[in-house]
Parts: structure tokens; C-alpha cells; sequence
């Protein structure tokens, strides 16, 4: 099974990830191995099995509804690459 | 010092920690020795990315001060190294990637946090596969590391760092993750001693997020009396870590002293089957053959979907990288390109330039198998799969206490052999992958070598049966002298 460079394209568009022309090539020829390889799970079956969420079968823990957490904007923003009066730039977004 | 702390750097935890008490060697001078040997031996594996000397010599001097005036904790003064996936607070934490290369933690981890409460003293952050994703360490922004025992080898990934250095006696211990085998691979690979918890068992928080239903802390150290001390240390309950469960941490160090007597030691048929190097299984024989010295009773247990477990790994371990993954968008932290056309262009670049070859392979195997029309063929079959795995270890431990095997199919191989081909690469992990999948907790032990490389005893126990694992171990290493070998060139 071997994914096209058009899906390629489209998996990376959805990834948020700019990729190379080189990348391109070399994308569609790895990913279409792993897909092959893992789509030996569909000849597992699977009728009546009930999906795994969690390994020791625990439930979400929930915690009370307070506050626990301090404000500590300035030394948080020290590792963002823009910041103007607390806030973080990026390009423009509306005209 | 005296003359019994010249060699520091070849003593375990429990040596080091009986040398502080009795007053041979002070924390600062055992600290000033490891960072001399590490400025010394390092360049040669590349296993350090950052070396906190200045930290290090700080800590070091709390803890003599504590030892002086009677107090310090169950580790005072005593050297350890991080895995660069642990956010550690003021110092540089990169997770072997590009995209944090200027990250400074803000925060410290939990294990990070807990273990400094002890009074352990971090000489510094190892290298490591990009993201914890790899089996070689090849995929590391730092460049690979390279093994102890043949320099020309790869150490194992992706705790590839914390198992060089613990192997070339550059320190004693440090800390690990494992979501597929990446504490356990490489310390078959080095012949040092790993452990990866139960699924839960150590606090996640603070810990960079790769594949979450699959990532546990652990310890790469030279013996199993090590590995337990420190994992008396990390494990427990952190309500900061939303699946960390909450259960008492029993006295691990107690526990190792118990006899195997008795001990079912499951053996699987198919871990001998095609794919495991010949020479491998003989050693792993072989140290089966001395636990049954001991009186433990070898059982023949079956595990049928163990083939299964690397493709379900692919699928599940992926998915959940391409979501955690996204948080890095070069807004708030890690790598931002420049001259960015639009929102979207900065989201794309930052990412495209940040992150290497294999975590872009790795988002977008995920981002495929969760997108429109392929989720129930890919994710929900493969979480289908994986209860199928965990049922099949539920039945073996309804038999057996332990199971016992090979860790790695080959010992280390040479950098560059597999880097080209990722399933081979995968296939690499066929063994451990099992007990991240159903979340029970493993563990690899040096048993002997083949061609002057060291392999691994691979055990896996029930959920929360560490206490047996490190017994099965400590046990073992009373009888055999393979943890105490060391590289030419490093003793």
C-alpha cells in the first residue's frame, strides 16, 4: 500500500510541518512502508475486543476546583523568541 | 583523598554512598573527581549535552554541610545525570532536538525534584534520540552517541546518553524514559542495569511528553541494589501527573534480599523463534539456567500476539506523538523561524526547521492514522490489538511471576547500519514493546557477552511487582560478575 505524494502533502499540511522537496521524496517512500507494515493488524482479529484507554483500567482523576497555580508570566515568557507588554507576537493576522 | 577514592568513579551508588558516611571522600571531592573524569572521557561518546559543573560543586556543597550537621537525605551527595527529556529548572533542557536547543526550563520535573530532595547531586543532562524516538541515538541534534564497548557501535536508544555514561563509569547512575524499550535496549546494549516501572508508578510530570498512554521514568544503573535505592526515591504518587497512581512504594532495597527459591520464571516460546541473534540466546540461557540454580522453576508460557506488538506500537506511539507534539508552534517556546510570511508560515517553518527527519516521520505516521476515514482501521484496531496483547500477559502471569528473556534481538550494532531503514530500526524493540503496551514493568540485566559486546537479560513482571524484579536481579548479580565487567579504556 503506498500513499501518493499528493496525500503526502495533505498529512504534512495537516502536521504543521513545512517539509523540502528531498523531505517529499523520501516521505512517501518511508511512510508508505510504515503504513504497509502496520497494516498487518487488520488481518488480527479483533470482534467483541474492547479498545484499550488505559493499561491499569483507571479512571480520570478529577481534583477539587481551585485555584493552585501563581502567576508567573514574566519568567515563562523569558524562552519566547517575541513578547511585547506580556503578550506573544506573531505575524499579522487580520488586515 | 584517600587512597581508596582514587577510584570513585568505579564504585555503585550503595559503595559511594557507605565512602560519604565513613569519611573517605567528602561530596565535593567525589563531585570535583566524576566532572574531572567527564571533561576527560565524554568527547569520545558525546553521552553529556550539558555539564552543570557549577551546579554540581553547589549541590555537592549542601550536601556535606547536611552530612556534617547529621542530616541530608536517603542520597546525599551522591552523583546522578538526567535524561535531557527532564525539565530541570534554569538549565538548558533540549530533549535532544533542534527545537528546544535555547529552551530553559522554567520548572523542575517531579523525579527531578524528588531525587534533589534526597540530596542527589546532577553533574549534568545526557544525550538522547530526538524526542525519545529512536533505538540508536542516531536521530540526536547533538549528534550521535557512541558505545563504551566499541566506539564505532551505537549505545542503544533512546536513553542512549544515560546508558554510555553509567557504562563508562562517568557516573554511577541516571535517570531514563521507556516508551518502547528505551531504558531497557540500550542498557543491554552497554551492559549496565535498567528498569522501567510500572505504567504510573513514577511521576510523569515535568517530563517531556512523547507518547503518553506508553512513557514511564526509570533508572539505567550498574546494579539492581542501585536501581533500587533510587527507585525508592522517584516512585510514588504526584498529583501533578493526572495518570500516576496512587499506591505506597514498599521497601525495594528490603525486598532484593528475598531468595528466588520458589520463583516461576515464565520462559516464551516465540521470543526464541527467527529474528533473535543465536549467540544472544545462549547467554540468555545460560542466566535463565542460574536463576533455576537458585531454585526458581522455569515455566513455558506463550504470548501468540507478540508479533502484533511492534506494529501496534507504530500506530498508537505515533498517534499520540502528533498530538503531544503540537504544542511546539515557535510562539511560546523552542525554535521560531524567521521572516515568517503568515501565522500559518511561522507554524510550518518553525516546525519544519525544528524538529529532525524521524520525529517528522513520527508526527505524520500519526497525524495519518488519526486523520478523516483511516481512524478505525489504524488507531482503534490497533487499541483493539493492544487489549489482545494484555490479555495474553494477564494469562501468563495467572502461571508464572516473572518473565524472562532476551532484550534485544543482536547486541549493539554499528552507527549508520539501520539508520536508513526505520522498520528494521523498530523491529529493534520487539521484546520490550509488550510491557510499555499492556503497562507492566521491565527491566534489563547484563548476562554475559557475544564478540566482546554485552547482552541483556529482559524480565518483565505483573503490574506493580518491581519488588520481584529487582530480587530476580539482585539475586542473580550475587551469583554472576557481568555488571561489574568494564570497557577497555574506561576503568
Amino acid at each position: 500500500m503506498s500513499l501518493s505524494k499528493d496525500q503526502v502533502q495533505h498529512i504534512a499540511t495537516l502536521a504543521r510541518l513545512k517539509l523540502t522537496d528531498d523531505e517529499y521524496a523520501e516521505s512517501v517512500e518511508k511512510l508508505s512502508r510504515i503504513v504497509d507494515f502496520v497494516h498487518q493488524l487488520s488481518q488480527a482479529d479483533t470482534s467483541d475486543v474492547v479498545p484499550m484507554a488505559h493499561p491499569l483500567d483507571a479512571a480520570q482523576r478529577l481534583r477539587p476546583d481551585v485555584v493552585t497555580e501563581t502567576i508567573e508570566r514574566d519568567r515563562f515568557q523569558e524562552n519566547a523568541a517575541a513578547v511585547s507588554d506580556g503578550l506573544y507576537l506573531v505575524p499579522k493576522v487580520i488586515e | 583523598m584517600s587512597d581508596s577514592s582514587q577510584q570513585v568513579h568505579a564504585q555503585s551508588m550503595t559503595e559511594l554512598a557507605a565512602g560519604l558516611d565513613a569519611g573517605e571522600f567528602t561530596s565535593v571531592e567525589l563531585t570535583r573527581s566524576l566532572l574531572e573524569r567527564i571533561g576527560e572521557l565524554d568527547a569520545k561518546l558525546n553521552a553529556l549535552v550539558t555539564v552543570t559543573a557549577d551546579e554540581a560543586l553547589a549541590a555537592a556543597s549542601c550536601a556535606d554541610e547536611a552530612r556534617a550537621t547529621g542530616n541530608g537525605g536517603p542520597l546525599n551527595g551522591l552523583p546522578i545525570i538526567h535524561k535531557d527529556i527532564f525539565c530541570t529548572r534554569g538549565v538548558k533542557t533540549t530533549c535532544g532536538s533542534r527545537m528546544l536547543d535555547n529552551f530553559i526550563s522554567p520548572y523542575d520535573a517531579t523525579v527531578v525534584e524528588k531525587l534533589a530532595d534526597a540530596g542527589a547531586v546532577v553533574l549534568g543532562k545526557a544525550n538522547m534520540d530526538e524526542f525519545a524516538m529512536g533505538s540508536s541515538n542516531e536521530t540526536s541534534y547533538f549528534g550521535p552517541v557512541r558505545n563504551p564497548w566499541d566506539l564505532e557501535c551505537s549505545p542503544g536508544g533512546s536513553s542512549g546518553g544515560s546508558a554510555a555514561a553509567v557504562a563508562a563509569r562517568l557516573v554511577p547512575a541516571a535517570t531514563g524514559t521507556d516508551t518502547g524499550g528505551s531504558i531497557r535496549q540500550p542498557a543491554a546494549l552497554t551492559g549496565t542495569v535498567g528498569i522501567k516501572p510500572t505504567y504510573g508508578r513514577v511521576s510523569r510530570y515535568g517530563m517531556i511528553a512523547f507518547a503518553s498512554s506508553l512513557d514511564q521514568a526509570g533508572l539505567i544503573t550498574r546494579s539492581a541494589e542501585d536501581a533500587a535505592r533510587l527507585l525508592g526515591v522517584m516512585a510514588g504518587f504526584d498529583e501533578r501527573d493526572s495518570t500516576s497512581i496512587d499506591r505506597p512504594v514498599p521497601d525495594y532495597s528490603g525486598a532484593i534480599n528475598e531468595p528466588v527459591k520458589g520463583l516461576r520464571v515464565g520462559i516464551v516460546r516465540q521470543h526464541f523463534d527467527e529474528g533473535l541473534d543465536p549467540q544472544c540466546a545462549v547467554r540468555v540461557k545460560e542466566a535463565i539456567a542460574v536463576l533455576e540454580s537458585l531454585g526458581a522453576t522455569a515455566v513455558e508460557v506463550d504470548l501468540p500476539n507478540l508479533d502484533l506488538s511492534v506494529p501496534t506500537y507504530y500506530v498508537v506511539a505515533p498517534a499520540e506523538c502528533s498530538s503531544n507534539l503540537s504544542r511546539f508552534d515557535g510562539v511560546r517556546f523552542g525554535h521560531r523561524a524567521e521572516n515568517a510570511e503568515d501565522l500559518l508560515d511561522l507554524y510550518c517553518r518553525s516546525r519544519g526547521e525544528g524538529f529532525g527527519d524521524e520525529v517528522k516521520r513520527r508526527i505524520m505516521t500519526g497525524t495519518y492514522v488519526l486523520s478523516a476515514g483511516y481512524y478505525d482501521a489504524y488507531y482503534l484496531k490497533a487499541q483493539q490489538v493492544r487489549h489482545l496483547i494484555a490479555d495474553d500477559f494477564k494469562k501468563a502471569f495467572s502461571d508464572v511471576d516473572v518473565i524472562a528473556g532476551p532484550t534485544a534481538p543482536s547486541p549493539a550494532f554499528r552507527l549508520g547500519e539501520k539508520v536508513d531503514d526505520p522498520i528494521t530500526m523498530y523491529l529493534n524493540d520487539i521484546y520490550t514493546i509488550g510491557a510499555n503496551l499492556a503497562g507492566l514493568p521491565g527491566m534489563s540485566v547484563p548476562c554475559g557477552f557475544v564478540d566482546d559486546l554485552p547482552v541483556g537479560l529482559h524480565l518483565v513482571g505483573a503490574h506493580f511487582a518491581e519488588e520481584t524484579l529487582l530480587r530476580c536481579a539482585h539475586q542473580y548479580q550475587q551469583h554472576t560478575d557481568w555488571h561489574k565487567r568494564c570497557p577497555e579504556g574506561f576503568k
